[in-house]
């Protein structure tokens, strides 16, 4: 897996980090790590997204964080002209994307599509993941964003 | 047949609204809005405010119940209630809560009004967030620090992968959008109501126009915009008293699919407004089809949201959606299928559906601007993609 030094968007955007009562911090934490940590159930192995308290499917309360590979493909996309926060301004067009993992397939990540911003995009198309690592943020931050490679 | 249903139990009795301002331009506070609407509904059913017993509204409406019932010295307030969610997805619910309580004898006479005055407050367009302009970057957590670092912030950036979705799966072509947005704003024409009265738009003007996010264009987007909209309720017993005929509630439903809400687009059914199984209850309650059906209001915060919500709701298959969606099948009086007859969302003004309601009940009453001959049957769909979602039909006496 790799990384990119450049951020996709400039800074200014609100900082994304865990709730009070820390459900998704093993997420952003592992984000910072360079690893992609997914919520699966010990009892009945189901693979869970987004992140909650309760196994929705067998309702126990014993969830744990399984890393899964940066991989999958695009399910769908939008490009943005209209920047909705002042730190957007100059940033425009950009390509937001969500991508079905290829492992396990009922998780979905929106990310940012790395390239040309302009560039044709093919709903089904393969993509991998690239950390982006925000270290000189307070507090530091890691986002996950995609290529087609 | 289970007597548990809201058919025929409860009419719509009067309608009303202020004026209608483009966004920050209310010369009045929200509050005072909402108090305007209400009496401009009473006035229209013949009461007095003193005669309300309850209220219900939608999406966090800032107006609360107890003020307002103190301020217009509501003698005995019997109900109050507000549908969870944002957005107007609980427009037709709001509505539902009221009927339930007048059917079930919690109350007697029941507003339901939504007041929104934009401009004094955070913009839905900016993503209903305050972002700390000119401060250190706030810190993000919960559902939605999974989209807006990436800078999937406001509602049109976070349905529009819906949307793309949809269209690509079925082959849904932009003039489908484009049609959506020509329908309402040729309704508007007729409206003194409509703030975009007077400012016709045409294929060429659509098409020039810029990308908000694709594949929503400007006029695919709805206004923002200050104004208050109230309807009153009564029971179906009491409805033939009053001045205007009475509009039935047929049926209602309001609801979110399986796990619909899971975070980051992750919901197992995606490319959806939300009203798979909320469509199946409501026909089942109002007892019609979708071919009985002669006229809706599909609330359009953006047209895609409106080309999944007529889809879903029945009147024609996905793959259809090119055919069926057109400026001359959208029209009023004649089109197979008239939509959003007082310029809807994008055209009128954009109430969070109340508006739609009411014009639903001046179409069964024969008052639109743009009214189609004979209807029995009328259909408002609120705030399609978001969770929950909900939508009714109402009926003319013909119905009963």
């Amino acid at each position: 897996m790799t990384q990119h030094s450049e951020p996709y968007l400039p800074a200014g955007l609100p900082i994304p980090g865990p709730e009070r009562d820390g459900l998704s911090k093993p997420y952003w934490e592992g984000l910072k790590a360079g690893r992609l940590l997914i919520q699966r159930c010990c009892t009945c192995g189901i693979w869970q997204w987004g992140p909650e308290w309760i196994c929705h499917s067998c309702h126990g309360f014993d969830l744990a964080w399984e890393e899964v590979k940066a991989e999958g493909r695009i399910y769908s996309w939008e490009r943005v002209w209209h920047a909705v926060h002042p730190a957007l301004k100059t940033a425009v067009p950009y390509l937001v994307v969500l991508v079905e993992l290829r492992e396990p397939t009922t998780v979905r990540l929106i990310g940012n599509l790395l390239g040309d911003p302009r560039q044709r995009v093919s709903i089904g198309a393969e993509v991998a993941g690239e950390f982006e690592h925000h270290t000189e943020s307070e507090p530091p931050f890691s986002l996950l964003q995609w290529r087609v490679p | 047949m289970s007597d548990r249903t809201l058919r025929h139990k409860v009419a719509i009795v009067g309608v009303g609204e202020t004026q209608y301002f483009k966004h920050g331009q209310s010369p009045d506070p929200e509050f005072k809005l909402a108090l305007k609407a209400i009496f401009a509904a009473c006035a229209s059913a013949g009461i007095s405010p003193h005669e309300i017993d309850g209220f219900a509204s939608y999406s966090d409406d800032r107006n609360d119940a107890v003020r307002l019932a103190a301020a217009l010295g509501i003698p005995e307030l019997r109900h109050s209630s507000m549908q969870w969610g944002g957005g107007g997805g609980g427009a037709a619910a709001a509505v539902a809560h009221a009927a339930a309580a007048i059917a079930g004898g919690l109350a007697e006479c029941v507003v339901v009004f939504r007041a929104l005055a934009q401009g004094q407050f955070v913009r839905y367009g900016q993503g209903g967030m305050a972002f700390g302009y000119g401060s250190a970057a706030p810190v993000i957590s919960g559902e939605m620090a999974f989209p807006v670092p990436y800078g999937a912030i406001s509602p049109a950036q976070r349905f529009a992968m819906k949307v793309r979705r949809f269209m690509e799966e079925h082959g849904v072509e932009q003039a489908a959008l484009r049609a959506i947005a020509l329908a309402s704003y040729h309704h508007a024409q007729a409206n003194p109501r409509a703030l975009m009265r007077g400012r016709p738009l045409n294929e060429a003007q659509y098409d020039a126009s810029r990308w908000i996010v694709e594949p929503f264009r400007l006029f695919d987007c709805c206004m923002e915009n200050d104004g208050a909209a109230a309807i009153v309720l009564v029971s179906a017993e009491r409805a033939r008293d009053f001045s205007h005929p009475p509009a039935y509630l047929l049926g209602a439903a309001a609801g979110a699919d399986y796990r619909h809400a899971a975070s980051s687009h992750t919901a197992p059914n995606y490319a959806t407004a939300d009203f798979r199984t909320v469509a199946r209850r409501l026909y089942e309650m109002a007892r019609v089809e979708p071919s009985d059906v002669d006229v809706v209001q599909a609330y359009e915060n953006f047209t895609g949201g409106v080309l999944l919500s007529l889809a879903e709701h029945g009147f024609f298959r996905p793959e259809e959606a090119n055919d069926a969606l057109t400026l001359e099948n959208l029209s009023a009086p004649d089109g197979k299928l008239p939509l959003n007859t007082s310029g809807g969302h994008l055209a009128e003004c954009y109430m969070h559906g109340m508006n739609l309601i009411i014009e639903s009940v001046r179409q069964i009453w024969g008052h639109s601007s743009n009214q189609i001959e004979g209807v029995d049957v009328a259909m408002m769909i609120a705030g399609p993609l978001v969770t929950p979602v909900s939508s009714l039909i109402l009926g003319s006496e013909a119905t009963r």
